[in-house]
Parts: C-alpha cells; structure tokens; sequence
C-alpha cells in the first residue's frame, strides 16, 4: 500500500512549486493559478489524513469541501479584480500594480 | 511494489510535472492546460484515497469551473502580455531558494512526527456511506450547518462582489 | 339634512386648513403647471366654502345660538397649572352668531376673487416677450402660480382669524395676513415708474407692512396686558362674564385714572387703526392699491381690513365694559367715535378729488370702515355688524369692477395701437405713458362694457346708499339711527360723510362709464374677451349679494309697516352679547337725512360730471381752488410723515446709529480691545509659543519624519514583495522553532 508520507511529501512538494509561481511569476492570471495549485495541495493533505487517520469521521473530506467553496469564490473574485484593473489600467503585470505605495 | 503504488508514483510525476510547467511556461494558454492536467491528477489521487465524491466534484468544479474562468481570464487580458520574454520577475531566483527551503523543511518536520511514521494502511475500513455522511454532517445543526450556510452565504457574496467589480462603469 | 354636533366641531377645526393646503401643494408641488395651480386653489378654497357655508345653515337652526355657541379647544402648551391659580392655554376653535356670519361672506369673496383671478392674471393667453416676473403681465401673469399661493396662504391667515376662540390665535391669522399683504401688495415688485415720486409697489409694500406693524406692536401689548390681568385670552372667558368683565373694567391700570379694560380696550383699537387703516394709520391702504387688484379686494375691501372692524366687535363687550346705553361712553368708546368719525368724513373728502379709480375705492373704503369704527364707538354693535357683511360685498364688487375696467382700457388701449399701427400713422410719436387707472382717461364705457357697468352701478349705489334697495342704505340707515340717538354730532359728521360717498361714487362712475369716449383706449375697450368670464362671473354673483345681503336686517316697525320678515339680523347677531342689545325703534329723522344724502348726493355728482368733456379740468377744481390740490395730494400727510418719521428714523440709523455710534464708539472701542488683544498675543508668540511649543512639537514631528522617509523605500505597492519577505520570516521562524527539536 502507499504509505502516508508519500501523499504528504507529494502535497509539500505541489505547495512548493505553487508558492513558486507566487512569487516569482510576473502575470496575475499565472499567480492565480499558483494559488489554486496551492489549495489543491493542501486539499490532497486533508483528504490523505482522513483516509489514514479517521476514515469514520467525514470532517478531512468536509474542509476539503469548503476549501473548494473558497477557492472558487477566490476565483471568481480574483479574476474579477484583474479584469477591472485591466480595464483602467491595461496590463496585468503584478508588479506594475503598485498604486498602494508611498 | 503494488499496484498502487505504481498508479500512484505514476500520477504523483504527472501532477508535479504539470504544476512545474504551470509555473514556468511562457504560454499562458499552455500553463493553463498544465493546471487542469494537474486538477486531473489530484483527482485520480482523490479516487486512489477512496474519496470518490471529492474527486468527482475536483473533476466538475476545478476543471469545469475555474479552469475555465481562468483560461477566459487568459483570453480577456491576452492582448498586453506578450509570450515570449521572460514571464518571471527579477527575485524568481529568490522565490526559488524560498520554495526550496520550505520544503525541505516541510519534509524535514513530516520526519519529526512519530505518529505518521509507518503509516501504510487506513486506521480502519473505509466505510460505503461516505457520501450519505457528508450529506448529514451538512444539514444537522451539531455538524457542520453553520459553515455550510457560512459557505454559500460567502458564494453569494464573491458572485455579487465580482459581478460589480467587472462591471464596466462609464 | 342633519348634522351631528360633533360632526360640525370638527368641520370648524377643518375650515381654516384647505388653503393652507392648497398653499403648500402650490409652492412645493404644482407650481410649474398653471392650471393644475388654480385649479389646487380654487378647489380647496371652494372647500373651505362649502364647509363654512354648512356650519353657518347648521348655526340657523340652534336656538338661542349665542348661548350655545360651537365652541372646541385643546390644551397648547402646559405651563400655568390649578395649584398656581391658572389654566393651561388653550387653542380652540369657537363658532358663535358674529363668527358665523363672518364665515358666512368671507369665504364666499374669497371664492369669487380666486375665480376672478384666474381671467384677472389672464390665464390662458399666449405669454408676452414683455413679461417678466414681477410686472404687470401683458401676457400671462408669470408668477400665476405664487399669485395663487400667496391667496391661498392669506385665506388661511382670514378664516383662521375667524374661527379662534382666543385672542393669541387670532392674532396669529392677523399677522399672517401682515405678511401675505406685504406680499401681494409687492407682487409685482419688479415695477418701477417714469415718474420717481410716484410710489412702486416695492415700496407700498414696505410701507404698508410698516405702518399696520406699528398697529401691531400696540395689539400685541395689549394681548399681553390683558393675559397678565384675566389669565386668560378666551373670547368666551372674558366676554361673556360678568364677573371677568366687571373685575377688568374696575382693576386700575398702570396708568393713572384709566382701568385695566380702557388701556387694553386703547390698546386693541391702536391693532385696528393699523390693521383697517383708520387716522392717522391710514396712509398705507390707498398705496396698497399698486397690488393686483383681485388683491385689493379682497385684502383691502372685503376681509383684511375687515379683520380689524371685526376684532372690535369681537371685543365690544371688553371695550364697552361697565357702560350701559345712556352712560357716558367708555375711553376706548370714545377713541373709536372720534376716530371713526373724523375718518370716515376726512377720507370721504380725499376720494373727491381722485383721478385714479382704484385710489378712490382705496378712500371709500377708509372711510367706510371708519363708519363701522365710529358706530361700535356709540354702542351700535349691531349696526357695526351689519355694515361689514354688507360693505364687504359691495367694496370687493367695485374693486373687483374696476379691475375689469381697468382691464378693458388695457384691452383697448393696445387694440387702438394695434389699430394705429396698422393704419399707417407713420407719424405715431411714442406716446406719454398710457394711465389705464385714470378716470379721465375713460368715459362712455357703459355701451363697451355692459355687464361691468351694471354691477358697478349696484356695487356704487349699494355704496352710496341707494334707498330700498341696495343692501348698503339699510346697513348705514342702521347706523345713522344708532348715531342720531347715542351722539349727534357723530350723526351729523357721518351724514356729510355719506353725502360725500354718495357724491364721489356717482362721479367715478360718471366719469368711467357715462358720457362719450375720452380717449381712444376707452373707445377700444371691451370685455368680450375670455378672460372676462371668470371675472364678470364673479361680478355677478357679488351684485346679487351686494343687493340682497341688506335684506335681512330691515327694521321690523320700518316706516310703520309690519315688515313681512322680522329683524333677523338683530336677533341672530345680537345674541352674541351678553345682554341682548335692544332694537331700535323707527325713527323718521335719520331716514330722512339718510334719503337726502344719498339720493342729494348721487343727483348733485351726476350734474357736476353730466357734461364733462375731454381735456377739461376737474369741474371741482375751480370751485374748491386751493382745497382741491390739498385734497388730491391727501391732505400731505405722506410728505408730514415722510419729515416726522421716516427722515428721522434714516437719520438716526444712517448717521446717528452708523455713523457716530457704530463707526465712532463701539468700533472705536472694539479696534482698541483688538490692538490691546493682538500685543498681547504677538508677546506670547514670541516668547513662549515659538521658542517652546513649537520646539518640541516640531522635534517630534521631524523626527517621526525623518524616520518614516528612511523606511518607506520598502513600501514598493508590490504584493509578490511583501509575500517574498512574508515567506522568509516563516522560513526563518520554521528554523527557529524547528531546529531545538532536533537533537533529540
């Protein structure tokens, strides 16, 4: 069987490589999808953990659940705000977006 | 080596790669595509953890959905990124060594918990009502109502939220 | 039809408010539409009408109704209580005799003189490049819709006067009536004359509100006075009480030889000088007359003055407190008698020598409210009463019948230019400035304008007195006989007084109707347009009542015969006292001089003007000599009271007050204080504030400055830096709490 530790080091190593693409990568939209790569880690950690731990209790698969309502509301808002700062300031570079400094 | 591990190496290079080429590729369409392999992936992992509801709402909602948004996104905001050229910034190398650390780190710290350690097999069997549970566990007050109701109140909102934040003012 | 009591006390409550409501709807709704505005004033008066003319049928049917008057109250403000020996004050409604008849005809003129207004303002003329707010419309009137707001506003001020049970409230609809006077008298305030002496309206306007203040302020003192004496201002506390009246009439006051109820009763009257514009408070009435006409009758003749007759006779019983028939007259009595007297034949002599058909009415009408004045004055309460339904009628008929006139000169006087024009006069010199107002300009309208000339030869004859028939010979019949049996001489100062009324209204209307066209304006005139329809309406419901409104107080032994209906005014009217006044009995004497005056004084002013020609000179003129210019120029008293009053009064604020006071005194004592003050503060400034306060602050602030401009480099905006340094404090945080862990 696959032991435990695999999905964990597998989630690590997923987390990692979306934090990367957080912070390195230039397009909003690529940060975006950075992040969902992110959340889909740590839903592979809950979902690992209640197969292992406490298959009888459905919380692991329950915040797996809410952790996809909110990846998706981060979504739909996230996306929504790029467009918009597209439209009144054409680009989507997130370093040219620094309106909130001194 | 089992059959399932093989399955699962086999996905686990699968789902890395992609997310890999998510965050390098120059082609934002093609970095999408990779994100909806690596949702694939995460799902055929969701169905090896015997949570077959799960992976069927990964398949429906993340592939459906917000990949799907994203790739509209792409399309929308295309005209001002070019694709060539580098679509890193100036501290990718330290964003790099960052990554790194953490997981060796996260790594390093998974070794410091004995109570993982070992752990092949599920506590117990994995029961067949899973779903009816799930089902329960969100109507029954004691439970899990309250984030539910939570949950689809915040839907609501961010549906709201950006439906006026894109709306095109004049 | 029945009516509860109950039903009737809350129509009472309801009379006043419809064209308040119509007022505020106009200002804040309907203003931008015209008809919708006229049709909002004039269906919520119309109202008002129909509910006061149901509670004066229900009154008709109340026996002994002065006793069981319609009375209702609420407590106003709380203050004074049982243990402090007052009442709370209250604010009521009361619907006695005199009340109801009041709303008898001043809801009805008020109807018909928003009627007239509506063809007056021309509505429904195409508008004039001419016309702008503030001036006489050539067209449409523009501010139709204020015109109509003002009225409304002022009908409130009127019936809500009628209907209070207290002094304070009724002064509170005479007050609001100073200010739609001041209002519509400068209704159109944007218009000046060629000639400077001549007064705008602007300045009538002023003068009016001026000269009734002074009025005012006296009322208002003695409403104080009273409330300090009586602890109470209920018509019905004090003035159908014995015990109120007898204590009043025996308290002395704080002036020395008169009681509490001859200083307030002197007081209230000073109200009424203003307010009806009695000597030496009369000026300010014939200036009114630069308002729109509908607005002189209807504040000037028929109910604004009127109000000021009515609260004399509203407070007869205070005014005449411990006199009986027969005593000698009280101060306050006394004052009115005089005044009354000497006004009614002073003003008479004015109107004789005006041009101006408007400034004649404005005088008659002085002088008939001095009539009223004078008969209160010997006790002719009655008589007083009567004379003011009646005048009412046939004063708001011939105001209302001279702005018809004047409207159809106006009409001719552009259709003769009309004419002109077209005809070819190349040579047309722009003519002096066309006087439609001026009678001499008229003449021979009678054929032009048949329905204004009839209702204006019964709105003059029921003036003058005609015998029999019109409503005015029985009313100021009724006072000649109260006079001849109380005071003489009043009788003989009034019957000049009426000889002379009868003698001008027979020369305006000689000079506007009778005789040939005097200019080719009057040749032009005609009142066929449709404007005229409203108004000839109202004229004509107004003669019918300027006949027949005499009526119902016709002696009952009149020359001896039994009158086929009794004196229903009398018993209706005079049960509003507390004892019931007895009916006179038939005297021949004043019937006489009252037929010699009236009928003497129409034949001898038709003989004078019968053969007047254009371009002559007053037939007066030449008899009178000297006389005639002071009576035109009114006896000078606007040039007396320009030098006592308003030239000092200028002095004293412009020179006095501004000049010496202000400037020299208190602004010389204040640019002291101030320099004082400014020393002072540049010593503190200089010597603490700078060197201290400002030290330290400033060594806060900067450094706080300087710190913040250092550091703020590495606030970049940019979010994937802030997330950079964010994930390297976890990771060295992570190492920190990790790393101790690991040797074991």
């Amino acid at each position: 069987m696959v032991p435990l530790s695999w999905y964990l080091a597998l989630a690590a190593a997923l987390f990692c490589v979306g934090l990367y693409g957080v912070l390195a990568r230039k397009n909003a939209v690529a940060i975006l999808m950075s992040i969902e790569l992110m959340l889909n880690a740590v839903n592979i950690n809950l979902v690992a953990f209640w197969h292992y731990l406490t298959p009888q209790v459905p919380s692991g698969q329950m915040f797996t659940i809410i952790v996809l309502t909110v990846a998706a509301a981060e979504a739909a808002v996230g996306l929504a705000l790029i467009i918009s700062i597209y439209r009144r300031r054409s680009t989507v570079v997130a370093e040219e977006i620094d309106l909130m400094k001194w | 080596m089992t059959a399932a591990q093989v399955i699962f190496l086999i996905t686990a290079v699968l789902t890395l790669g992609a997310g890999v080429y998510v965050v390098a590729a120059r082609n934002l369409v093609h970095a999408a595509l990779a994100l909806i392999a690596a949702f694939f992936g995460v799902a055929v992992l969701f169905v090896l953890l015997q949570a077959g509801f799960l992976a069927a709402v990964q398949v429906v909602l993340y592939i459906g959905a917000i990949a799907i948004l994203i790739i509209f996104a792409i399309m929308l905001t295309r005209r001002v990124m070019e694709d060539t050229g580098p679509q890193t910034n100036r501290q990718w190398w330290l964003a790099g060594i960052i990554a790194l650390v953490l997981f060796g780190a996260i790594v390093f710290s998974l070794r410091l918990v004995p109570a993982l350690q070992g752990v092949t097999a599920a506590a117990q069997p994995i029961p067949t009502d899973t779903i009816e549970k799930l089902g329960f566990a969100f109507v029954d007050p004691n439970q899990y109502l309250l984030p539910f109701e939570l949950a689809s109140v915040l839907l609501l909102v961010a549906l709201i939220g950006s439906i006026v934040i894109s709306a095109d003012r004049k | 039809m029945q009516f509860s009591e109950a039903f009737i006390q809350t129509l009472t409550w309801l009379i006043p408010l419809p064209p308040l409501l119509a007022f505020a709807l106009i200002v804040l709704v309907t203003n931008r539409s015209k008809t919708l505005s006229h049709v909002t004033a004039i269906g919520l008066m119309g109202l008002s009408w129909v509910m006061s003319w149901i509670v004066f049928y229900y009154t008709l049917s109340i026996e002994h109704f002065g006793e069981h008057v319609i009375a209702a109250a609420v407590d106003w403000l709380p203050f004074g209580s049982a243990a402090m020996g007052t009442q709370p004050l209250q604010m009521g409604v009361l619907v006695d005799p005199l009340t109801s008849v009041m709303l008898f005809f001043v809801s009805l003129t008020c109807l018909l003189i928003f009627i007239y207004s509506v063809g007056y303002s021309n509505y429904g003329k195409p508008r004039d490049d001419h016309d702008r707010p503030g001036t006489p419309p050539h067209g449409v009137e523009p501010l139709y819709s204020r015109f109509f707001a003002y009225l409304s506003l002022f009908a409130f001020g009127m019936l809500l006067l009628v209907v209070a049970d207290n002094l304070l409230l009724m002064f509170v609809g005479w007050e609001i009536m100073g200010l739609c006077s001041y209002l519509l008298i400068g209704f159109w305030h944007a218009r000046n004359y060629p000639d400077p002496k001549q007064i705008t309206p602007r300045q009538a306007a002023v003068k009016a509100f001026m000269t009734t203040r002074v009025g005012d302020m006296f009322m208002l003192l003695g409403i104080a006075y009273l409330y300090s004496q009586a602890q109470t201002l209920s018509f019905r506390e004090i003035l159908r009480s014995d015990e109120m009246l007898t204590h009043l009439a025996t308290t002395p006051s704080v002036v020395a030889g008169l009681m509490v109820s001859h200083v307030v009763g002197l007081l209230l009257f000073a109200g009424t000088i203003g307010k009806s514009a009695q000597f030496p408070l009369h000026v300010w009435l014939p200036d009114a007359m630069e308002g729109p006409t509908p607005v002189s009758a209807m504040i000037h003749a028929a109910t604004m003055v009127s109000a000021g007759v009515y609260a004399m006779i509203r407070m007869f019983p205070l005014l005449s407190a411990g006199w009986r028939p027969g005593d000698p007259l009280t101060p306050p009595m006394l004052a009115m008698a005089v005044v009354g007297a000497f006004t009614a034949l002073f003003s008479a002599t004015i109107a004789v020598a005006q041009s101006d058909v408007k400034k004649v009415l404005a005088y008659s009408t002085i002088s008939q409210l001095g009539f009223m004045i004078a008969a209160l004055g010997i006790g002719g309460y009655i008589a007083a009463a009567f004379h003011l339904v009646t005048h009412a009628f046939f004063k708001a008929l011939l105001f209302l019948g001279s702005g018809a006139v004047i409207h159809g000169v106006e009409h001719g006087h552009h259709h003769a230019e009309q004419l002109a024009h077209t005809g070819g006069h190349a040579a047309h010199a722009p003519a002096a400035p066309f006087d439609p107002q001026n009678m001499f300009n008229m003449g021979g309208l009678a054929r032009r304008m048949p329905i204004t000339y009839w209702t204006f030869v019964i709105g003059g004859l029921a003036l003058s007195g005609f015998p029999f028939v019109t409503s005015g010979f029985w009313s100021k019949d009724e006072i000649l006989a109260d006079a001849w049996v109380h005071a003489p001489v009043v009788f003989v100062v009034l019957a000049v007084a009426a000889l002379l009324t009868a003698f001008y209204t027979m020369r305006q209307i000689s000079l506007t109707f009778l005789g040939e066209p005097r200019s080719a304006a009057a040749e032009h005139a005609s009142e066929n347009d449709s404007i005229f329809r409203p108004m000839l309406l109202a004229l004509v419901v107004l003669a019918f009542f300027a006949i027949t409104a005499g009526w119902v107080g016709i002696l009952e032994d009149f020359l001896g015969l039994r009158m086929p209906f009794p004196n229903w005014f009398h018993g209706y009217v005079g049960g509003v006292l507390l004892e019931h006044p007895p009916a006179l009995e038939f005297n021949p004497v004043p019937l006489a001089a009252s037929l010699v005056v009236s009928l003497g004084g129409l034949l001898f002013g038709w003989w004078v003007y019968r053969g007047y020609r254009k371009g002559a000179d007053d037939p007066l003129a030449g008899p009178l000599g000297a006389m005639y210019a002071v009576l035109r120029d009114k006896y000078y008293f606007d040039e007396l009271y320009e030098r006592l009053f308003v030239r000092p009064a200028v002095w004293l604020s412009e020179t006095f007050a501004s000049e010496w006071v202000d400037k020299g005194v208190i602004d010389g004592t204040l640019h002291l204080v101030g320099r004082g003050a400014l020393r002072l503060g540049r010593i503190f400034r200089d010597y603490f504030d700078a060197p201290v306060v400002n030290g330290s602050g400033d060594l806060v602030g900067e450094s706080v400055k300087r710190f913040g401009r250092s550091f703020r480099v590495i606030q970049t905006g940019r979010v994937q830096q802030y997330l950079l340094v964010g994930m390297a404090i976890v990771v060295v945080l992570g190492a920190v709490l990790l790393l101790p862990g690991l040797g074991q």
